[in-house]
Parts: structure tokens; C-alpha cells; sequence
């Protein structure tokens, strides 16, 4: 799994690609709460269309990323999602939840 | 011998019950950088068993979330502790319908599991972690744990394809 963050105007672009699962789930949630915590990002997307695979322990990372934009007031989006992605969250009861845009463009506009 | 196969329970012993249909058998250590290997596995075998790419896609998920669960769980981390992953195929007839499936035995060595803990949280509760459970069990046909002499076994079914069969009563056994 790689993870690097690039800047698009006023946001952070979080690219990821690989499989996130218990292995390396650690690593999405340290990339998020850098930018949404730590440097206090006004929005952060996280591309997921590299993403093939996504676990429970990746859609924690993503619940505890949403809890943290929340909480500073910024904004947390997705997009890129496969079938997988948005099954597994459609199973937790999470898809609702999120912002979910289908690409870049999008995603930046909204 | 392996620590697992020491330790195998009498119906691990009989292959004439479990393996008629044995299909696949997995054995791995705790590590996760393991489980990308399990999924590797198992996608390529259920489409050879015909499972649509969905279906294909929630015993890939399940699987890995039942692993997972085992080595954080289980063994709370220790990495080089044994797991056992058997894939059998299954029928069962319905009403004179055939339905084909996979049955996915998971197996470690770890203290038994405490079932009155084995309930998924409610999913209201917007709040990371215990989604596992959750995911297994709308994922899959049939979920059952047991312990198995000094193993926990974990049952997971999956039925796909209905093909027109001989009238019978119902029934689930390996084919």
C-alpha cells in the first residue's frame, strides 16, 4: 500500500493505492489525522481509486478521519471508490455517512 | 507436525467427513501481511466454483475479517502462532432445487472465545472498530463458531448457483 498527499488549492489530496487492510491500516489513519488534525486542512480527499481491497480495520481509519474533520471543523471526502469499497461500507452502515464523490473533479467542486 | 495438526480435533481426523469435498487448505502464521495472500487464494477459487463476482467478493471479505479477527483476537497480536484455512464444496437440495456452495473451515489454537462477546455492535454507534463480526455475518449464509477440542473453529457457508435437481428433503452435506 502506498499513501503520499499533494496539494489542490485549498485541499489536501490523500493518493492511495495497494490493498488497506489490518496490515496497513495504521498508516491511512496517521496520513489523516496529519492533515486533518495536525496541519488543519480545510478539506482532505482520499482518492481511492488505487484502493482494490479495504477492510474494517481501513474503514475504522476512515470513521476515526471523519471523527477528526468533525471535531476541527474541516471537511473529509472520498472518491474513487470500487464495488468492494462501497460494499463494505454499504454492510457498516457507513456509505450515508461519508461524502462520496466518483472522481477528482467532483470531489474538489463540492 | 505442525502445532495445529498435533492438536486436531477427532473430525479434523476423519477426512471421509470433512474432505469428500476438499477443495483447498491453507496454512499460515499469524503475520497480517499474510492475509493479501489468503485473498489472493481464495478469488481465483470461487470463480472456478462459479460464484459471481460479488458473492466472490463477500467470502474474499469475510475470510480476511475472520483471519484478522483470529490474529488480533486469538492471539492478540503474536505473529508466528498457526491458522488453518479449509475450502470444501457444498450442496445442498431444496425442494428439488440444487444449491452449490462453499464451506470455508478456519481453525487456531487460541484460548477458547467467550461467545456472550461474539455480538456485533450496534451500527448506530458511529465509532471505529467492531465492524468484523458485522461484516462476516452479512457477508456470508451461515456464520457458526465452536470449540473443537483445543481449537476454535469458525464456520462459514456460502450458496450460490440453483439448478433444477431431483426432488428430495433438505439437506446440507459435501458433495
Amino acid at each position: 500500500m502506498k499513501i503520499s498527499a499533494r496539494r489542490v488549492d485549498t485541499s489536501t489530496i490523500l493518493d492511495v493505492s495497494g490493498n488497506i487492510d489490518m496490515s496497513n491500516s495504521p498508516e491511512v489513519r496517521k496520513a489523516l489525522l496529519r492533515e486533518l488534525r495536525d496541519k488543519a486542512v480545510t478539506r482532505v480527499a482520499l482518492n481511492l481509486t488505487g484502493v482494490a481491497y479495504i477492510d474494517s480495520s481501513g474503514v475504522a481509519s476512515l470513521v476515526e478521519g471523519l471523527k477528526a474533520s468533525r471535531e476541527s471543523g474541516s471537511r473529509f471526502v472520498l472518491f474513487g471508490l470500487n464495488d468492494s469499497a462501497r460494499e463494505v461500507l454499504k454492510i457498516s452502515r457507513l456509505l450515508k455517512l461519508f461524502e462520496v464523490y466518483d472522481n477528482e473533479t467532483q470531489a474538489i467542486a463540492s | 507436525m505442525n502445532p495445529i495438526a498435533a492438536k486436531q480435533p477427532r473430525d479434523m481426523k476423519k477426512p471421509s467427513k470433512l474432505n469428500r469435498s476438499f477443495l483447498l487448505k491453507l496454512e499460515l502464521r499469524s503475520h497480517p501481511t499474510l492475509l493479501c495472500v489468503i485473498r489472493g487464494a481464495l478469488g481465483p477459487l470461487m470463480e472456478m466454483l462459479g460464484f459471481s463476482e460479488e458473492h466472490n467478493r463477500a467470502i474474499i471479505r469475510s475470510v480476511d475479517e475472520a483471519v484478522s479477527n483470529i490474529m488480533r483476537h486469538s492471539y492478540h497480536g503474536r505473529l508466528d502462532q498457526p491458522i488453518e484455512v479449509y475450502c470444501n464444496r457444498l450442496e445442498r437440495r431444496t425442494n428439488g432445487e440444487t444449491e452449490e456452495g462453499v464451506e470455508i473451515l478456519l481453525f487456531d489454537c487460541g484460548p477458547a472465545v467467550d461467545t456472550t462477546k461474539l455480538e456485533a455492535r450496534p451500527l448506530d454507534e458511529i465509532r471505529p472498530g467492531g465492524l468484523g463480526l458485522h461484516i462476516i455475518r452479512g457477508s456470508m449464509d451461515t456464520v457458526q463458531y465452536k470449540r473443537a477440542g483445543r481449537l476454535n473453529r469458525l464456520r462459514l457457508v456460502k450458496f450460490t448457483r440453483l439448478s433444477k435437481g431431483d426432488c428430495g428433503p433438505t439437506e446440507e452435506k459435501s458433495s
